[in-house]
């Protein structure tokens, strides 16, 4: 829970649930496990904002309760969990996902369900097929099946599982899935209906409807069965998808497609934290590949060795015709990648060139980083200075007497990948950080201009609901003059730019925080 | 351990390692020493690599957006209560001002058009706003809208009839102040009324 961590986590909180929200997040963050009237006190907020803020915290599983630390008798206290606020940057990432697996339908639950924080079936059935059908053409709607079946698609590759059972006492366990063996079992819910198109005209009638479908929700059946997002599912999904894309630009599209088609019928034996993938024989993957990708056994052999040889790509471990994937290595590498290409692009090829050498090289000496970098000693010294002023190199000192003389003392340039990619990522919660500061910096600038533009928007759009002339309507429009247009043209290019920008910098923040994970669960 | 500099009298230049280990040269300029702190935007040497501006990444914006804009329309975005003043210590005359703008605010609220009328015609005001609200009970279409007309106007009523209350009340008090009726100072004389005994001070 670093300072950048936590300020991060802030600036998500506001965005998202408000102010409030965001103070008692915060407060939280900081303080640790904290009772409910120690927060009021503390933040001076008012008792029911606080349980209200709260309430939306837990719902959304940003904070956990669990009983005091003396004991069972002790008010309830309140854990944050700021892994999970900062999942909030990826949601699009998610949602994307779901989109190009399982189509819109796939798209909306998944939306419906982060939106909310945890749902029931039968609710996020209903609202998607109501959206659907919002979307769809008149006369046409969306049937509860289809939607039915995307669900259990979801839930069926572990995308979508269900909230671990809370106890009386609001001991909530940590939520781990083997403790939770109904995880991904699905009701038994019959739901049969179509999705309801909402029409201005029939306000009343949809009223009187939606109490009927009320009714109906309560004798679903599936009353306190809640589905939330299975992350490290997704996380797993995305780990897979770079492990590709490595393989692909390193090697062929065909040896891309064998790893694909390993990591795929690997996906659901395989833990989300193992370090390899389950052993499969030659033989399943030849059957399993794709048809279109007609190769016969012996070149599979060979694409097989050929991965297996190559020390940077996918890392193929092969005891004698039993590949396995050493995804602990395919992530350090792809971790040294990002780190090197950060070096890259900051300091210089040059300087990314003596980086790579002290990555494989692990100690060398300032001579020796001259003579193998081939790079004339003056700018060599430079470049290794910047190179530790930024942290990103260490010093290691080797001495050859037991009293240390600096003259009889070897000095060695070294690079540790773990250290300097936390280093990174933390410099990634900060850029992202600021990104997002400065979004709220332009928005708040331009507030007037903003505000005016909108109410214009709304008295167009009223206007041409009640059928205008276009005289009218240009009259309307004029009232933003030319140069406020392009104000707020370059308002909404900065704007965009800034969030596709906090977007991308989530993707090296996911490379990263894999890796490190992966290294601490040996 | 390594000892100090200045006690072996070795010179100014004098470090605990030696120099050229690290690879500074002897006699080589050292860069300048830092005066102040570096610059809040400092110039950059190499430019970052452009945004990656794909169909994907389009998208993915659209999405985030959406989704940040939707959040904040959901009952999870808690809001600040807004804080209610504390009328008592605020003197009474600012307490009518203050509720006659409200007044005309309820009323042009309400779907029935109510001009807004001085105060003395309230009790003419709720009688209309009354007979309009039950001419809009045969609506059926507007029967929400209506309950929640009747309500406001319940609650106006309630409110005019403080007013009125206070009104009559202020009224009451000026007739009791003063000795003469408030028919007699309708041709414009001041009200003023117990000044009249002071013959020696000038009235303004």
């Amino acid at each position: 829970m670093t300072a950048q961590e936590v300020r991060l986590c802030g600036l998500l909180l506001q965005e998202h649930f408000g102010e409030v929200v965001e103070r008692i997040g915060t407060h939280l963050l900081r303080g640790g496990a904290q009772n409910l009237r120690t927060i009021a006190n503390e933040t001076n907020t008012p008792l029911d904002l606080v349980k209200k803020s709260l309430c939306v915290l837990v719902q959304h599983g940003a904070c956990e309760f669990g009983s005091g630390r003396r004991g069972p008798g002790s008010p309830v206290e309140y854990r944050a969990n700021c892994e999970r606020v900062l999942r909030v940057l990826r949601y699009p990432r998610y949602i994307y996902t779901a989109k190009t697996l399982y189509g819109d339908t796939g798209e909306l639950i998944v939306e419906e369900v982060l939106q909310r924080g945890h749902m029931t079936m039968s609710n996020t059935v209903k609202t998607v097929a109501d959206r659907l059908t919002h979307n769809m053409e008149e006369g046409r709607s969306m049937e509860y099946s289809e939607v039915v079946s995307a669900f259990s698609k979801l839930v069926e590759t572990h995308f979508l599982q269900r909230c671990p059972p809370v106890a009386e006492m609001g001991t909530a366990a940590s939520s781990t899935t083997p403790s939770n063996p109904d995880c991904y079992k699905l009701p038994h819910v019959t739901l049969i209906g179509r999705g309801k198109r909402r029409r201005s005209s029939d306000d009343s009638e949809e009223q009187r409807g939606g109490k009927k479908a009320k009714m109906e929700v309560e004798s679903c059946g599936d009353e306190g069965i809640y589905w939330q997002v299975n992350f490290e599912r997704f996380h797993q999904h995305f780990r897979d998808q770079a492990v590709i894309s490595a393989v692909a630009s390193k090697l062929d599209q065909t040896s891309s497609e064998i790893v694909r088609t390993m990591l795929r019928m690997s996906e659901v034996t395989t833990t989300q934290t193992a370090a390899y993938t389950q052993p499969l024989s030659a033989n399943e993957i030849f059957r399993s590949l794709p048809p279109n990708y007609s190769i016969s056994r012996p070149i599979l052999d060979q694409y097989l060795s050929l991965l297996v040889d190559d020390p940077v790509g996918a890392d193929l471990d092969s005891p004698p015709h039993i590949p396995t994937l050493n995804l602990q290595r395919a992530l350090a590498n792809l971790a040294r990648a990002t780190l090197e290409s950060v070096v890259q692009e900051r300091f210089g090829s040059r300087s990314a060139r003596i980086f790579r050498l002290l990555l494989r090289k692990r100690h060398l000496e300032q001579k020796q980083v001259e003579d193998f970098a081939m790079i004339p000693a003056k700018e060599a010294k430079d470049m290794l200075y910047t190179l530790l002023s930024e942290n990103l190199v260490q010093l290691q000192e080797i001495p050859k007497t037991p009293d240390h003389a600096p003259s009889r003392t070897f000095y060695l340039y070294t690079v540790n990948q773990l250290p300097t990619a936390r280093l990174l990522l933390q410099h990634c919660y900060k850029t992202v950080a600021n990104l997002i500061e400065r979004r709220l910096f332009e928005t708040k600038e331009n507030k007037r201009l903003l505000e005016k533009s909108q109410r214009i928007e709304a008295i167009l759009a009223s206007l041409q609901a009640s059928g205008a002339e276009p005289e009218q309507l240009t009259e309307v429009e004029e009232m933003i003059t030319a140069p406020e247009r392009q104000q707020l043209e370059a308002l909404r290019h900065h704007i965009n730019k800034l969030d596709s920008t906090e977007n991308q910098v989530d993707e090296t923040v996911f490379l990263l925080e894999s890796y490190i994970f992966s290294t601490k669960t040996k | 351990m390594a000892g100090l500099g200045r006690g072996r009298g070795r010179g100014k230049g004098y470090m605990s390692f030696s120099i050229e280990a690290v690879g500074i040269g002897k006699g080589e300029n050292l860069p300048p020493s830092i005066l102040q702190p570096t610059p809040l935007f400092p110039p950059m040497e190499h430019k970052p690599v452009p945004l990656v501006m794909g169909e994907e990444a389009e998208y993915m914006l659209a999405l985030k957006q959406e989704f940040r804009g939707n959040m904040k329309t959901l009952p999870f975005y808690v809001r600040q209560a807004v804080s209610k003043k504390d009328w008592k210590r605020l003197p009474k005359e600012l307490r009518i001002r203050v509720k006659k703008p409200l007044k005309e605010n309820t009323s042009l609220s309400v779907d029935t058009p109510v001009d807004p009328k001085p105060s003395k015609k309230t009790r003419v005001d709720k009688e209309e706003i009354i007979h309009k609200l039950e001419v809009g009970i045969t609506l059926e279409k507007k029967e929400e809208e209506v309950t929640s007309d009747e309500e406001e106007g319940e609650k106006k009523k309630q409110e005019e009839e403080q007013q009125d209350g206070e009104e009559e009340y202020d009224e009451e008090e000026f007739e009791e102040e003063t000795d003469y009726i408030m028919s007699y100072f309708d041709n414009g004389e001041e009200f003023g009324g117990d000044s009249d005994d002071n013959m020696d001070e000038a009235i303004y």
